[in-house]
């Protein structure tokens, strides 16, 4: 019995249905996007486009890309959205329980190594691009980490479609010695850069600030790129009262009852027993 | 049965070609390597030339092709210049008509299925104005004040459209350039840190010698974890 691993089983059945039945394959939610993570002084920043697209359509304008891992963990995800979403919850319940039973804080060094193990295992089918950043008591820590299981640890990173442009910006931008707000300023603009010459990539700008024991979370910091503001989600909720009542019917449905046979109430008899 | 003659892939190769228009003219930039595949083979050449007084070309791609190009090109200012002289035709051939010429040529070896594998920077100086644009080996004819072939589209575009503004300074423009070609260096592989400008005015074209270009390698100091 197969323990653990892909399950293969499928798989020339798959083949045949694409080569002899014309079968479409389904596409796949990707995210194509632009993700970017900078060491800083105090801390990493993470960012993110908020663009989801299927194939060439835009399948969600505004989704949200920074997973957190724990509080002060957070994961930038590329890729397939399915792909990156699951991965990163179920290494975040892994990383609780493993806190839980060590009765330690969790490090970014764990998330990492249980993230690339469990990508390498699936080679590369499990398609997550992501950037893991976070501060934890041993300082600030930033990784990348390749579907296929292979991680980096650098001072700034780059990934997905839009990943070329921001590294363009990084590059030119990037020195060791920068504080907070300039950290800020780069990611917004790398990731701005995806947004404008990326196809894949678009909508608003996410920021994450991680400093030690503080994360701070920017949703939509820059909205420029949207003209429409998605501001509710479904369902949508109306005040009691903003439908006017144009006319009014009441109809009577009980008829009035009618005593027929009046009996003395047997509850009393009841209680004694 | 005979061998196939057309064009199946590029095996010298050029990497990127920017180009930016500034207050007076425009600046074109490239390096100087011709890749053997990842073998950097060819650390000296020129892929961006001079076709009259006023104009040049730059070529990313197959670098046989841009050769021969050139050498289209070149006999076509010939030809046209016996007509000048015969009193035929007017003046040189001006660099917006190369650029046509240029991309029915391209096209029209596209539609044989035995391409010029290129993807080429015309750029020059007509009637007091700058006229650069690119062509490609499927023929897509296009202009613009900000060019970048090859990686540059990637890597360079992004950074050009941010800095250029109409009839911007001189250092500022080569300031721009520099910073991409940089970057190229870092992020392209089939690059080095060799390159050439060519600058076109209304004076003229003047291209220069090859340059270095400073870059930085602070990040191998960087350690991980430290605050």
């Amino acid at each position: 019995m197969q323990k653990g691993g892909f399950n293969f089983d499928l798989y020339q059945r798959n083949v045949e249905l694409i080569e002899k039945n014309n079968y479409k394959v389904p596409k796949t939610t990707k995210t194509g996007t632009t993700i970017v993570g900078v060491v800083f002084s105090d801390g990493v920043v993470l960012g993110a486009d908020t663009r989801a697209t299927s194939g060439p359509i835009v399948a969600d304008p505004n989704c949200e890309k920074i997973h957190k891992i724990s509080d002060y963990i957070w994961c930038a995800g590329a890729g397939t959205a399915a792909d990156t979403e699951n991965t990163t919850g179920m290494i975040s319940l892994q990383l609780e329980l493993l806190s839980l039973s060590t009765g330690r804080s969790p490090r970014v060094r764990t998330a990492l190594t249980l993230l690339k193990n469990f990508l390498f295992r699936y080679h590369g089918y499990i398609s997550a691009a992501l950037v893991l950043g976070g501060v934890d008591f041993t300082g600030p820590h930033l990784h990348m980490i390749h579907p296929h299981g292979s991680t980096s640890t650098l001072p700034y990173i780059s990934m997905g479609s839009g990943s070329l442009a921001a590294m363009a910006v990084l590059e030119t931008g990037y020195n060791s010695k920068m504080g907070e707000e300039d950290a800020k300023s780069l990611v917004h603009q790398a990731i701005l850069s995806g947004i404008l010459n990326d196809l894949g990539s678009g909508g608003n700008v996410d920021l994450c600030v991680i400093k030690h024991k503080s994360m701070e979370f920017f949703r939509n910091v820059d909205t420029t790129n949207s003209k429409r503001k998605f501001r509710k989600k479904l369902p949508y909720m109306f005040k009691s009262g903003s439908t006017k009542i144009l006319e009014k019917e009441i109809e009577e449905k009980m008829r009035k009852m009618e005593i027929v046979n009046e009996k003395e109430s047997q509850i009393e008899e009841l209680e004694e027993l | 049965m005979q061998p196939k003659k057309k064009t199946l892939r590029p095996i010298v190769t050029g990497s990127s070609v920017l180009g930016i228009k500034y207050k007076d003219g425009v600046i074109l930039a490239s390096d100087t390597l011709g890749s053997y595949g990842s073998l950097a083979r060819f650390r000296d050449i020129r892929r961006i030339v001079p076709i009259t007084k006023h104009t040049v070309i730059g070529g990313t791609g197959e670098f046989s092709d841009f050769q021969e190009i050139t050498k289209i090109l070149r006999q076509k200012i010939i030809e046209n210049q016996e007509l000048v002289e015969s009193g035929k035709e007017e003046d040189e051939l001006l660099p917006s008509e190369i650029h046509s010429y240029l991309s029915r040529v391209l096209y029209g070896r596209r539609n044989k299925f035995n391409p010029l594998w290129n993807d080429v920077v015309v750029a020059g100086f007509e009637k007091g104005k700058v006229h650069m644009g690119t062509v490609d080996l499927w023929g897509s004819y296009f202009e613009d004040d900000i060019i970048a072939t090859g990686y540059g589209t990637y890597f360079a575009l992004p950074l050009m459209r941010k800095a250029y503004k109409k009839d911007m300074e001189r250092d500022k423009a080569l300031e721009v350039l520099r910073d991409c070609l940089t970057v190229l260096f870092y992020r392209d592989c089939r690059t080095i840190n060799r390159y050439v400008f060519a600058e076109i005015t209304k004076e003229g074209v003047n291209i220069t010698d090859p340059v270095e270009i400073e870059t930085k390698w602070e990040i191998a100091d960087w350690q991980e974890g430290k605050l």
